[in-house]
């Protein structure tokens, strides 16, 4: 499975999988998450930098994954969101603690977590997965 | 100028252990050519849809394969990808090839040998359409990306768990009709509502399974379209983008795709929402039939679930859809499913079709959605020609 073992992969998206580093259009505003090189309502007209977000949100959607795909059998069931960053943008992410407490609107906050192993011995990814903030 | 289809075939939809990908394209194709009655060597040129041989069988290359097996060396052959909605491309790419003057008789094909590796590494395999790295990374599937779209439906709409429900026991009544179906079989609501949860809120018996099979059609141009008994016209034909990842989306509710394909579809046929009879749409789960009814324009957004639910979409109802079965019951070769839905509306549309015929259908509508809808292609068909 290429894109789970891909060592240049994972360190290309270091920056935005460690820190949440996206990017912010200035001439029109609007945050990205994850980093874009080009604004797609600017497109050339667009003036990007990179953007810190607080790693802060809520949940929009959400969902428990009982059947994983490969690579994951050993974590499920596991919890699944769609987070929209307090900055405005949208993510998706796991979210850990007790799943049965997940609600649309809860607000969560980043955590730093292991996200799968490339099976005994292989590499492990790590990422940003989302607690619930009280 | 117009273009006609003249043939349709497709193989049985199933876990086909005996039979390879080769196998099952070569006989699609025979099974279209025999429904038009004509030979292999009249083939002008091929497009063939496939969305992922090269991870589920390890194999790419596959048009000039195709050709190779089918014995029409040294005809072009393309292969067009997206998705679950690679098959409606290439329908659209041997529409416009005709539409372009270059050829009178072309076949459209789609096929996906999905069985061949485990359950899980196909579940990987079919994120390989979601974006791989901010979804697939982080243990997102199909059904969950879908199961997101249900709860936002649920919550803002009330669209409830039963309703859902009725969509996969409408296409299984349909399916239980259809001999080329995987799972030919009636369910109940307390089936589906028992079935194992998969990503809640969505289960089993909500869920397109997984499938081996192919699926072709011939298209030909008005000009040789009259030596043909009983051509079905493509009046419309629209497809359209959207964000690969759905957390990119401003609304979880709607396809933009689904709704702008099918604008323009609308558009080029001259029709409306309601002058369609029959629609074969892309229920690869129950809550995509509830979102697509309502994009596609036959109800008003958010009322899908109640559309559903006042049977108004039974095969002897106001709005047929899905009337050989579906996704759900038919079985989803993700890449062979958009000309698996044009093949079953052709069939309708010419009158004849035994057991699953619709009465009185004379202008169907297929709609092919591709991932969690970054594609969305709207194909429109009539049995009269239009002017
Ligand atoms: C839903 C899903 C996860 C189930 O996979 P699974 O847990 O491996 O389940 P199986 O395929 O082994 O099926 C379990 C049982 O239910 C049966 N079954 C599956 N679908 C069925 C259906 N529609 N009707 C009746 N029975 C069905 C199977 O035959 C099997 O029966 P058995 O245990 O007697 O052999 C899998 O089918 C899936 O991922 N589907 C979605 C495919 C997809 O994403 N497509 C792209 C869409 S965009
Ligand atoms: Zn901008």
């Amino acid at each position: 499975m290429p894109y789970k073992s891909s060592v240049p992969l994972f360190w290309r998206l270091k920056k935005s999988k460690y820190n949440l580093i996206g990017t912010k259009c200035n001439t029109c505003d609007k945050v990205f998450f994850p980093k874009r090189n080009l604004c797609p309502n600017c497109r050339r007209r667009g003036n990007l930098d990179d953007f810190q977000f607080s790693g802060k949100g809520k949940i929009v959607s959400h969902t428990i994954i009982r059947v994983p795909p490969e690579g994951f059998e050993k974590y499920a069931p596991y919890a699944a969101a769609i987070i929209e960053l307090d900055e405005g943008a949208r993510i998706s992410g796991q979210i850990v603690g007790d799943i049965s407490k997940v609600e649309t609107g809860k607000p969560v906050r980043a955590v730093f977590r292991k996200i799968y192993e490339d099976g005994s011995g292989g590499l492990i990814h790590y990422g940003m997965k989302w607690e619930m903030a009280e | 100028m117009r273009v006609a289809v003249v043939g349709a075939g497709q193989t049985k939809f199933d876990e086909h252990w005996e039979k390879s990908l080769r196998d099952l394209s070569t006989e699609a194709g025979a099974l279209a050519l025999k429904d038009a009655r004509i030979d292999g060597k009249h083939i002008q040129s091929l497009y063939i849809g496939n969305m992922s041989a090269g991870r589920f069988i390890g194999q790419e290359h596959l048009a000039a394969l195709a050709v190779d097996q089918a014995g029409l060396i040294p005809i072009p052959a393309t292969r067009c990808e997206a998705a679950c909605a690679s098959s409606a491309l290439a329908f659209r790419e041997a529409y416009f090839s005709i539409l372009s003057g270059q050829y009178d008789i072309v076949m459209a094909a789609g096929s996906e040998k999905m069985t061949d590796l485990k359950g899980t590494d196909a579940i990987a395999t079919l994120m390989g359409a979601g974006d791989q790295e901010w979804e697939s990374a982080i243990g997102l599937t199909f059904v969950s990306l879908y199961a997101l779209m249900a709860r936002r439906h649920m919550e803002k709409y009330g669209t409830t768990r039963e309703q859902m429900a009725m969509v996969s026991v409408n296409n299984h009544r349909n399916g239980a009709l259809n001999e080329l179906a995987q799972f030919p079989k009636e369910i109940t609501i307390e089936q589906v509502l028992k079935s194992p949860l998969i990503s809640d809120p969505l289960r089993l018996l909500d869920c397109s399974p997984i499938t081996d099979g192919a699926t072709a059609v011939i298209l030909v141009s008005e000009r040789v379209a009259k030596r043909f008994e009983n051509p079905i016209w493509i009046l419309g034909s629209g497809q359209a983008s959207d964000t690969l990842a759905l957390h990119h989306r401003k609304s979880l509710t709607e396809l933009l795709s689904t709704k702008v394909a099918s604008k323009k579809a609308y558009e080029q046929a001259g029709l409306k929402p309601k002058d369609i009879d029959i629609a074969e749409v892309h229920d690869c789960f129950s809550i995509n039939e509830i979102i697509a009814i309502e994009d596609l324009g036959f109800c008003e957004k958010g009322k899908g679930g109640k559309f559903v639910e006042d049977g108004k979409i039974a095969r002897d109802a106001e709005k047929p859809i899905n009337p050989t079965g579906g996704l759900k019951s038919i079985g989803h070769p993700v890449g062979a499913t958009g000309i698996r839905q044009i093949s079953d509306i052709v069939k309708q549309l010419r009158g004849d079709y035994g057991k699953l015929q619709v009465n009185g259908a004379k202008i169907g509508l297929a709609l092919n959605i591709g991932g969690s809808g970054a594609t969305g292609v709207v194909n429109i068909f009539g049995r009269d020609k239009p002017k």
